[in-house]
């Protein structure tokens, strides 16, 4: 593979406009220096309790996501772009929803193949018909992007149920502003802190009665959910109460939360729990995470629920291949950011195609997150490829393939010094009743291993503060 | 506020003091278990020891009868052992635990002290601890829950969070002196016609250090130990912060003022008073006439009941 695009220095030596006094100061730190500031950034991370959990690793109930030093920069005209095709796609996603759950004019036109919906796993029966408060299921969407040379910009995944992350967007800003103040003189970096404000703002605009003052509330599943730092971050910095589903109860269609001073009613959830979880009486009976009859308070309109139920129909990877086609049809434009071109399995030529080319494709499950159960074919030996037809052959449906791309790099601070290593990008896009929010920037995902082109924390992968510079 | 946010503020606090009082316990045991008998040191310190952690039966499960209590197994049961709910490693797990569910409601100074002081409990070795050792980790132990007062104090709102976590601290606390008393009560008791040999006067001092009021005792009474006075002290005397009087002065206030914030006073604020009058309204003599330890297990019995009028009234 030939190296991939670096976003600090191109292939001879010079180094690109945005990042020439970031590259100065690079030059000029000691190694030692830059080494000592990391691990102050990693005390302090530690200190404030920033961690996250693994699932299925016994003893690391929580663990640090490693901070990577060195920011990435986007350019504010590069970001003008991607802000435009962002809203672009959320608007798309959440007209796409709408229509999934009532006139299907989609299906009917023939964009979208009908099993894709009926027989989706994330497909809610109990949403047909149902109306939701200012017709918007996805306010809260992190869409990851990746670059591939200066001027392609592609999105590699939709996330419309619980996307995360934001908090370390946000704390990676206020490390960085702590340890290298210096660094903030020499450049006009885009502030990302009214992302709170924003969020509330949005929260409060989803309100189902019209209540002016709506009483806003963030639902976990608990401590021992992996994002449970974020919960409790984000409720710090909004100012609302951070309920867990035992502290909510039902009463005639109308959500209340048990407080010191008896019951208080609620207008807007933002719930950082799965469908399946969020009412035993609806969805999965033994759910002890959910609240009984949330869903029937849901449907009577007398709560928000953010984001809506059911938009895990539309983030999955084989609906993905047809976002371009999905822009179109409900917008009449051409879409702003490519896709990743994309093989489904499910179809026989796609299958054929991605079976005779394993050794040089990247396969997903189609409903895979997190970096697990995928195949990154040059990546692989033999037996892991063969291991993986397997898989394939058995249950086609259930699989994508897209070409191994070359993601950019960004200089990375790593153990032998300053290195290019990859990167992604997941920006936030907050729609609320009123209008479109994104804050510049989100985070930066960058796969710690030399060639490794995954950024998972969970498989290892660390963050990076991102800068979009201003003009 | 959420009632799982003010139970969980609640159980912080009185598991903080927990772990502090338990600390003291474990710190005067070993004093006066390397005191020589003559001097009112005794071969089952670490039994009382034992007993006044409130915690039997658990240490009979585990290691036998109280009698077989030893430096190793006392050390080992109350600061670190898994199996026994209220060891100070435990306290302190369940401390974080707590504290992570309500972030929100805490300051970052108090999270701070809270998650810290977890991190470096895994620097301490679980068992076989040298003298030293066991003298640094107390240490360690005190200055974290002084650290966590401290934090709650100078940096929390004044409103129900505040209130909640200060309940949480005087019920333990005063529990934790009154479990003292009820073991040790025996020595204050006038048995013999001649008192202040060296015997008894190393017993008092020991409880006094138990509650850190040695130095206390003298500032309020400039007298000689007396077994009455240091009833007195740990019982009615509101100038000393662990005496059961003190500690319902302010538990009173602050459930008092949950009620006027709330607009609603409730069983939990009349228990309180009354036990508060019962306080008050006598001396320390008219308490030896009509019995000390039958005043101490009464009182014990009220605070538990109070536990759970709070639970009852605000915490479910």
């Amino acid at each position: 593979m030939a190296r991939a695009f670096d976003e600090m220095s191109s292939d001879d030596g010079s180094v690109r406009k945005a990042y020439e006094t970031l590259s100065r100061w690079l030059t000029s730190v000691p190694h030692d220096v830059l080494d000592h500031r990391r691990k102050e950034a990693e005390y302090i991370f530690r200190r404030i309790g920033i961690t996250f959990a693994v699932y299925g690793e016994q003893n690391a109930q929580e663990r640090l996501i490693p901070f990577d030093i060195v920011p990435r920069i986007i350019t504010s005209d590069e970001w003008t772009r991607l802000a435009k095709g962002l809203e672009q796609r959320v608007k798309a996603l959440n007209l796409y929803i709408k229509d999934v759950y009532s006139k299907r004019e989609v299906l009917r036109a023939g964009i979208v193949p009908e099993e894709l919906v009926y027989q989706n796993p994330a497909f809610r029966p109990e949403m047909n018909g149902q109306s939701v408060p200012h017709d918007l299921y996805v306010h809260i969407a992190g869409i990851d992007i990746v670059r591939t040379d200066p001027n392609s910009f592609y999105v590699l995944e939709d996330n419309a149920r619980t996307p995360s992350g934001v908090s370390y967007m946000l704390e990676n800003r206020e490390i960085m502003l702590r340890l290298f103040p210096e660094l903030f003189s020499m450049h006009r970096v885009a502030p990302v802190e009214n992302y709170a404000d924003d969020l509330l703002a949005t929260l409060r605009s989803l309100s189902p009665n019209g209540a002016h003052e709506p009483n806003v509330a963030i639902l976990t599943p608990g401590i021992y959910n992996s994002a449970y730092y974020e919960h409790s971050f984000l409720a710090d910095k909004l100012g609302v109460d951070l309920v867990e589903g035992r502290d909510l109860f039902v009463e005639d269609n109308v959500v209340y939360m048990r407080t010191t001073e008896g019951p208080k009613r609620l207008d807007v959830i933002y719930r950082r729990l799965d469908d399946d979880f969020l009412d035993p009486l609806a969805f999965r009976p033994d759910s002890v995470l959910g609240v009984p009859g949330l869903m029937s308070a849901y449907k009577a309109g007398n709560v928000t629920l953010t984001n809506a139920v059911g938009t895990g129909v539309a983030d999955d990877k084989a609906v993905y291949s047809y976002m371009p086609e999905i822009i179109k049809f409900y917008l009449g434009e051409e879409p702003l950011l490519a896709n990743v071109p994309t093989w489904r399995c499910r179809e026989p030529d796609h299958l054929k195609y991605v079976l005779e080319h394993l050794g040089e494709l990247v396969v997903k499950e189609v409903h895979g997150s997190g970096g697990y159960g995928m195949l990154v074919g040059p990546k692989s030996d033999k037996a892991q490829i063969e291991a993986f037809r397997a898989k394939l052959k058995h249950d086609p449906a259930n699989f994508i393939a897209q070409p191994t791309l070359a993601l950019s790099t960004c200089p990375t601070l790593v153990d032998e010094g300053v290195a290019p290593r990859h990167v992604d990008l997941r920006p936030f896009i907050l729609s609320g009743s009123d209008k479109v929010r994104i804050v510049p920037g989100g985070l930066t995902r960058v796969a710690m291993k030399e060639g490794s082109l995954v950024v998972n924390s969970s498989q290892g992968g660390g963050t990076k503060d991102t800068w979009v510079l201003d003009a | 506020m959420l009632s799982r946010t003010a139970d969980n503020l609640y159980w912080l606090s009185r598991y903080v003091e927990r772990a502090d009082c338990l600390a003291r316990i474990l710190d005067v045991a070993q004093r006066l278990s390397h005191t020589p008998v003559t001097y009112g040191g005794s071969t089952n310190e670490w039994s009382s020891a034992v007993l006044t952690a409130g915690c039997v039966e658990g240490f009979v499960a585990r290691h036998g009868p109280v009698e077989n209590a030893t430096e190793e197994n006392v050390v080992s049961f109350i600061a670190f052992d898994p199996e026994n709910p209220s060891s100070i490693r435990n306290s302190f797990e369940v401390a974080r635990t707590n504290a992570r569910s309500v972030r929100t409601a805490l300051t970052s100074e108090m999270w701070d002290v809270i998650n810290s002081a977890w991190i470096e409990l895994r620097a301490f070795p679980d068992k076989a601890m040298t003298r030293e050792e066991l003298s640094r980790f107390l240490a360690f132990v005190k200055e974290t829950s002084l650290r966590f007062d401290g934090a709650t104090f100078r940096t929390m709102l004044r409103n129900d969070a505040y209130w909640f976590s200060r309940v949480g601290a005087h019920v333990e606390r005063a529990d934790n002196t009154a479990r003292i008393l009820d073991v040790k009560y025996h020595v204050l008791l006038p048995e013999k016609e001649h008192v202040g040999g060296p015997l008894d006067y190393f017993q008092w001092a020991s409880i006094l250090r138990s509650v850190s009021a040695l130095t206390a005792f003298h500032w309020v009474y400039r007298d000689s130990v007396k077994p009455w006075l240091v009833a007195d002290l740990l019982i009615l005397n509101r100038q000393m912060p662990r005496s059961l009087a003190a500690c319902y002065d302010n538990l009173s206030r602050s459930l008092d003022d949950i009620a006027a914030a709330y607009g609603r006073q409730g069983p939990a604020q009349r228990l309180a008073r009354s036990t508060l009058a019962k306080l008050s309204n006598q001396s320390i003599d008219e308490i030896f006439q009509a019995g000390l330890h039958e005043f101490i297990s009464d009182f014990i019995g009220d605070n538990y009941k109070l536990g759970n009028e709070i639970v009852e009234q605000y915490l479910t």
